[in-house]
Formats: structure tokens, C-alpha cells, sequence
């Protein structure tokens, strides 16, 4: 009997965790689907002004996104306009205005047109996210739409934040 | 005789995946691609034809962003510092919609609108202009209160008709929104030269 005995010790039983990868799995599965990959990184400040009658961008899929503000890098702040405002486009820095500005978005414009030809798509679907930090000045802004209007490429969004209530 | 196949230890496989989780909150980040949505003039690069059509003068209401923050409409109402910008919507409200049809407020044409048959369409054209020092911020907040002002008449005219708002209206009523658009068109022209 004493053999047996020995063998009946009690032992705290393992918790099963198999079921713990498949619940984490959800997880990630969920936030996959829910987000989007930031497409790229900000080399200017970028603060969006408030809005309460913002929409929301349909298709992702077609956004070029420009980007305005001060420069927080040392990349940005050779190439800022004036010294003080800088553009990205996507994750580029374009050269300020008097040397090759318009060619830059003349070329950035063109490079996203001929992707959405590429992939047998409507070039003019393309919506133009100007992410602007709203301390900047509306001249920088106006030349910028001039630029895009020059390039035929009209449809833009200017992106804001949520207001606060 | 089937010999048993040994348990994989999966305990570790939890760990992986936490691992992929953070990264990806990390990288991704939830609906921030959200705006006000324009559409820019286009550039006429015809010489033959006129630069601007020409509208009438009552079509016209004339926003001005100064760089101080004031906001000057047809170049005398002014809101300072953007103390009462409700004034402004109202201003926008009413002049899009001229619903006495005043002779000083922009004047209507029938026009057919998909669903709602044939609907008197205001003409009316806001031009906005800012000085080169104005801040962005103060410009969307324009751009916002006009919008609101377009999104508050889209309402009404939405809930006459249909019995709900404007944004209410979704891919099931895609041609009644259609509809309501076309006969309460968003025009703004923002002037960039």
C-alpha cells in the first residue's frame, strides 16, 4: 500500500495554456484588420487643426499624402522654405521653393498618377492629403495648392483632428 | 503499432504572438486619415477661353482671412480675432439659401436633382481668399464653418424629404444623398493666386 501512496503525492495541476495563443491570435488578427500601417515617417511637425465637420477618407488605398510643418529633423531643416517650413511627399523631403520645388511635385504627382495607371485605375481618384500643422502660414499653403492645381490634381483633403468639446 | 506522437510544447507560441501584437500596435495607427474635402479649381490653360466666367456679383460672397485673425465677408462684416464664428456659418447659411429670394442674395436656377425632381439651386459661389500671414488653423476653421453651414441645409432639406439627416443617408440611399447633394452643392472656390 505504502508503494501506491508514494505515487498519489499531490501535485498542483498545470494550467493549460494552448488556448491562450488562439485568444491573443483573435487579438492580433482584430487589430490588423482595424488599423493601418503608418505609411510613413514624419520629418516635419505635425500638429492638424481642429474640425468638427471632417470625413473620413474612403479609399485608402488612393491617398498621396503631403506633409507641411516645421522641421524636426536636421534632413528636413536644410531643405526647409525660408528656414522655417519644410514639405514631405509620402516620406521624401522636397527641396525648397526657389530651386526645384515645382519639379519636385511635378514629379511626385506624376510618379502616383502612373501607379494608378499601372494598376489599371482611374488616375484622377487619387485624393491629396495635405497634412498641414496648423501654425503654418497660408502663403506656404497657396503655393502649394497653386503647385497641385498646375498638375492637375484637384481632389485634396485637408486633414484635421477631432475637435474637442 | 502507432507509437504516440510526442505533445508540441505550445507555451512559447503565446509569447510569439504578444510579441507580433505590440508590434503592430506599435506601427498602425486607427482612422487617422480623416479631413475636410475640396476640391480645387482647374486651371484653364486654353488662352481662348475667358479665365473666369463671369459671376454675377449678387452670386458672390467674398471671404478674406486676415493674418490677425479677423475675418472680413464681401470686405465689411467683420468677426475679430474669430470671436463669433457661429456669424459666420449663419452668414454662409443664408446666403446659400436666400430664402426669401432677396435680389442682393444669389439667385436660383431650376435644375434637375436625381430624386427630387426639378429643385431651384442656388447659384451662389464663396470665394475665399487669406492674406500670406494667416495661420492654417484659422483658414479650416473657415473652411469648417462653411461646411457646416452646407451640412446644416443638406440636413434640413434631408429631413424634410426623407424624415432623416443628411449623414444619416448611407449606401442603401446612396441616390437620395446623390440627390441632395446635387441640389445643395458644396461651392467654395479657394483663390490661389
Amino acid at each position: 500500500m505504502s508503494r501506491f501512496r508514494k505515487n498519489e503525492k499531490k501535485e498542483t495541476p498545470e494550467i493549460n495554456t494552448s488556448s491562450m495563443s488562439d485568444i491573443v491570435f483573435m487579438f492580433l488578427f482584430f487589430f490588423m484588420v482595424i488599423t493601418n500601417m503608418r505609411e510613413s515617417e514624419t520629418k516635419v511637425k505635425f500638429k492638424p487643426p481642429h474640425a468638427s465637420e471632417y470625413q473620413k477618407l474612403e479609399k485608402k488605398a488612393a491617398v498621396a499624402t503631403i506633409y507641411m510643418g516645421e522641421p524636426i529633423n536636421s534632413e528636413a531643416a536644410a531643405k526647409a522654405i525660408d528656414g522655417k517650413i519644410a514639405v514631405q511627399l509620402n516620406d521624401k523631403i522636397a527641396n525648397p521653393v526657389p530651386i526645384d520645388f515645382a519639379s519636385d511635385i511635378k514629379s511626385f504627382i506624376k510618379a502616383e498618377r502612373d501607379d494608378r495607371i499601372q494598376k489599371q485605375e482611374d488616375p484622377n481618384i487619387i485624393t491629396y492629403s495635405l497634412k498641414i500643422d496648423g501654425d503654418v502660414q497660408m502663403m506656404y499653403v497657396t503655393t502649394l495648392k497653386e503647385e497641385l492645381r498646375n498638375n492637375n490634381a484637384l481632389k485634396i483633403n485637408y486633414a484635421t483632428k477631432k475637435e474637442k468639446k | 503499432m502507432a507509437r504516440k506522437t510526442p505533445a508540441i510544447n505550445t507555451g512559447s507560441m503565446a509569447d510569439i504572438s504578444f510579441l507580433l501584437l505590440t508590434f503592430f500596435l506599435m506601427v498602425s495607427s486607427i482612422n487617422s486619415e480623416q479631413g475636410i474635402m475640396r476640391m480645387l479649381p482647374q486651371k484653364s490653360n486654353n488662352e481662348d477661353q475667358p479665365k473666369e466666367v463671369d459671376i454675377k456679383e449678387r452670386n458672390i460672397l467674398k471671404i478674406l482671412v486676415r493674418s490677425n485673425g479677423d475675418i472680413l465677408i464681401n470686405g465689411t462684416t467683420i468677426i475679430r480675432n474669430n470671436e463669433i464664428l457661429s456669424k459666420l456659418k449663419d452668414e454662409a447659411k443664408l446666403f446659400f439659401s436666400n430664402p426669401q429670394n432677396l435680389p442682393n442674395l444669389p439667385e436660383k436656377k431650376e435644375k434637375q436633382c436625381g430624386l427630387l425632381g426639378t429643385y431651384n439651386v442656388s447659384q451662389g459661389v464663396v470665394e475665399l481668399t487669406s492674406d500670406n500671414g494667416a495661420t492654417f488653423e484659422s483658414y479650416i476653421m473657415v473652411q469648417n464653418e462653411l461646411s457646416k453651414a452646407i451640412n446644416e441645409l443638406r440636413d434640413e432639406l434631408s429631413f424634410i424629404t426623407y424624415g432623416k439627416n443628411f449623414d444619416k443617408l448611407d449606401e442603401s440611399l446612396a441616390d437620395e444623398r446623390k440627390s441632395i447633394m446635387q441640389a445643395i452643392p458644396l461651392n467654395i472656390k479657394e483663390k490661389t493666386e
